[in-house]
């Protein structure tokens, strides 16, 4: 049961990535692709009916992980305090920088809006690397399985780390250029003429800055939490997900140079789905590791909630994500194709 | 000031700022499926331009909503993290339901009636305004099942790591307390909606403009507000008090200012409870009322709060009881001010009777009132359990969390409402003042300057 809640909970994350990512790849790029005032309403256009959706994985996901393992939404949250709250508002000044921006044609509101569009997707983008990159570096758990982090403290991955030192700040760094690579697909994609040229211009650059980050990031990994490679010696079939992204990193790029926007977008989820299950793979059976003591591991078996709920759990939850995903098929679907600058409500 | 103080502040002062806006999306929501019908089956289109006009400032509210929602969800584990451990695997069931089964369905087709209206049929639109609904109203029901367990918790056992699990699926969500709180407060809910959408009406025809609009708006406005005050006061708040007084007994004495066990038990309508007598300062009470309420005899024997120990009663009374008066005091003029305006409706005298039209245009923020009173005198009663009988609040938050970071943050999410609010008071007000006629002709807003605004 734990082994399938893990997984259940990664999914989710990682739908939350691949989906919010794109529109905060768009946030991250919007202040360099748009010229005019109708760039930018395209852009936004572009993920209007569809953010707030993406944004409800974050939020499901995170119903779930608490659900499912009650201490380990307990510790995680309340020790990475900081950090999430700062999430919280950036959360907020985005959804209201989107949603707010279209109901005041002057110049003056909607740069501010612009502005905080962008500010608050790329800081948003740097955090939830920078979270990721905590995770698997591990926190100092103290005996009752709590502990708090300060934003930084020697910069140093050492006993008394902080949410940011240099190992987080290369997962943040990640983070900002692979969801830039997304988001910039994302506009080929969605965006007309002048704008989707601009767009795939990006790519090239945008994709050797990923390539580079991605190179670093791995060994980094290795020299911090050297037991990631556990799983990976013990089954070596693992070394599959690596290569995989490899190949999806390739396929950004090739696909784009062929002119086939869709198989690179695609691709581009890919590359993020298995930079994840790569880390999940190598954290398995952690859910969040010590930074001094392996035996304080929050474990699967330390957080998993009483087997009662998780069966129950597991229909609801198979019956909603079906509904889901139906929902969310409707949606794409029906907003398909290239965006315009007239059609739509008030954007 | 102690991190405990702070951490209640903080959730008290987030989630009191978050339901300003479901509770108005919730019952808006509900009435812009019946202008959506109307217009359907009428087939006339300023029904249609009604609906998109509040539209507009539903999405605002509904955003609002959204990114001040979010907060509400991880602040169970920030703040309240030991409460967040031992209750995960029964709350965060509802919680996670409500993300899978209300937010994707809500998001999804808000998307669609809002981007959607030239691409779907007018059938279709009219379903995607439906399925709004009802995602918002699943929403709200996933929420009160989550508040409903930790005021009446049933169907858990407790689990050797002294955290709980649910013993039964269908026991959590058919608990009774959540069925009774819920029709109370999507019903007060409804109430919000009705005086808004009301007093925007009588705004237009006080104002001599829109006055086709201000006309349906009024009638809409009051047909729906009388109905949901009634409703609101009986049955949903009568069966409600029963339940709170047969397993919160402690809280209903502290919500009447009961000091002392009495039998014929009055109803106090004014008067300042006084801690250190013991007495209601300046009251102005009716005898017999409460056991009348409660048990449907006036000799009935009421619990007043000596028959408590002191760790069982409420901790913030004065601020309990007021809660509860300003909710019930509030809760009887919407009746007697629906009343007045149904029969003034009905007697085809209302739109130009501007005595009426002037409390109706004034009482809009009431509502709100009255559903923050109603929360707070549900979560102050529930004190000092944060799970009645089973947690108490002073174990149940943050300890690594010092009073500093706390009070840090807790200062963030002021500065930043303070200016969300201001944001969307201004946003909604120049959308009423612009009207619903241009909802209809210029999809995009027309050109003006912040200074007008």
């Amino acid at each position: 049961m734990g082994f399938v809640w893990f997984w259940i909970v990664a999914v989710m994350i990682a739908a939350y990535v691949v989906l919010d990512g794109f529109d905060l790849g768009v946030g991250i790029l919007s202040p360099f692709l748009a010229r005019t005032d109708d760039d930018r309403r395209i852009l936004i256009r572009s993920i209007g009916p569809v953010w707030d959706g993406n944004e409800v994985w974050l939020l499901a996901g995170g119903g779930t992980l608490y659900f499912a393992f009650p201490l380990l939404y307990a510790s995680s949250f309340s020790g990475f305090y900081l950090p999430l709250m700062i999430v919280l508002w950036l959360l907020i000044c985005r959804g209201a920088s989107i949603e707010l921006r279209m109901h005041i044609n002057n110049e003056v509101w909607r740069s501010f809006f612009d502005g905080l569009f962008f500010v608050a997707s790329a800081l948003l983008a740097i955090f939830f690397g920078a979270a990721l990159a905590n995770v698997i570096r591990g926190v100092p758990l103290g005996s009752d399985s709590y502990f708090f982090l300060p934003l930084w403290t020697n910069w140093r991955v050492g006993p008394s780390p902080g949410i940011l030192d240099w190992y987080t700040v290369i997962g943040g760094v990640v983070a900002l250029v692979a969801l830039a690579v997304h988001g910039a697909l994302w506009i080929v994609l969605k965006a007309p003429g002048e704008l989707e040229n601009c767009a795939r211009r990006a790519v090239t650059p945008l994709w050797i800055a990923l390539l580079l980050v991605t190179c670093i990031s791995l060994p980094a990994t290795i020299a911090v939490r050297p037991s990631v490679l556990t799983n990976y010696e013990a089954h070596p079939i693992l070394f599959l997900i690596p290569s995989l992204v490899v190949a999806t990193l390739l396929g950004m790029l090739s696909f784009t140079r062929q002119r086939k926007p869709l198989a690179a977008f695609i691709s581009s989820c890919l590359y993020l789905v298995f930079m994840l299950v790569g880390a999940a793979v190598g954290l398995y059976p952690a859910l969040l590791p010590s930074s001094s003591d392996p035996s304080r591991n929050i474990t699967i078996a330390t957080a998993l909630t009483g087997p009662h709920s998780l069966h129950v759990g597991l229909i609801w939850w198979a019956l909603g994500l079906i509904l889901a995903l139906g929902y969310f098929i409707t949606s794409y679907w029906l907003f398909r194709g290239k965006v315009t600058a007239e059609s739509g409500y008030g954007h | 000031m102690d991190a405990l103080l702070l951490h209640r502040l903080h959730f008290a002062f987030t989630v009191t700022f978050h339901y300003l806006f479901p509770q108005l999306t919730m019952g808006l929501a509900l009435l812009m499926v019946v202008m959506k019908l109307i217009a359907l089956r009428t087939g006339e289109d300023h029904w249609n331009q009604a609906a998109r006009f509040w539209a507009k400032i539903f999405a605002i509210n509904f955003i609002l909503g959204v990114v001040t929602g979010i907060p509400m969800e991880f602040q169970f584990g920030t703040n309240w993290s030991e409460f967040a451990r031992r209750t995960g695997g029964v709350i965060g069931q509802p919680l996670a339901m409500e993300g899978v089964f209300a937010f994707f369905l809500e998001s999804t087709f808000l998307g669609l009636f809002l981007f959607g209206e030239k691409r779907l049929s007018k059938l279709a639109h009219f379903g995607a305004a439906f399925m709004v609904f009802v995602g918002s109203w699943i929403s709200g029901f996933f929420i009160i099942v989550t508040d409903a367990w930790m005021q009446h918790p049933v169907a858990y056992h407790l689990l050797p790591n002294g955290s709980y699990e649910v013993s039964s699926f269908w026991g959590l969500l058919l608990n009774p307390w959540a069925w009774l709180q819920y029709a109370h407060n999507m019903c007060g809910s409804v109430v919000t909606a009705s005086f808004v959408v009301a007093a925007t009406g009588a705004y237009y025809l006080l104002e001599k403009s829109h006055q086709d609009f201000g006309r349906l708006f009024l009638k809409i406005g009051v047909i729906a507000g009388f109905t949901s005050c009634v409703i609101q006061i009986f049955p949903t708040g009568d069966l409600h008090g029963r339940y709170v007084a047969e397993y919160q007994p402690a809280a209903i004495a502290g919500m009447e200012g009961l000091f002392h066990t009495q039998k014929g038990a009055p109803v106090v309508l004014i008067g300042q409870p006084n801690e250190s007598t013991q007495t209601i300062d300046n009251p102005l009470a009716v005898n017999d009322v409460l056991s009348f309420l409660i048990y449907g005899t006036t000799s009935a024997e009421v619990k007043g709060l000596d028959d408590f120990p002191p760790d069982q009663r409420p901790t913030a009374l004065p601020l309990l009881y007021y809660s509860y008066h300003i909710m019930a005091g509030l809760g009887t003029w919407f009746v007697l001010l629906m009343l007045v305006a149904a029969i003034w409706l009905s007697r085809g005298k209302l739109y130009s009777t501007r005595w009426i039209l002037w409390p109706i245009l004034l009482s809009f923020p009431l509502p709100y009132v009255a559903n923050t009173a109603g929360w707070m005198t549900a979560e102050i009663g529930r004190q000092p359990w944060l799970v009645y009988g089973l947690i108490r609040t002073t174990e149940g938050y943050s300890i690594h969390v010092s009073a500093g970071n706390a009070l840090f943050t807790l200062l963030g999410f002021l500065g930043m409402y303070a200016v969300l609010s201001i944001l969307w008071i201004m946003l909604v007000y120049r959308f009423i003042r612009t009207g619903p006629a241009a909802a209809a002709v210029a999809p995009e807003p027309e050109p003006a300057t912040l200074t007008t605004a």
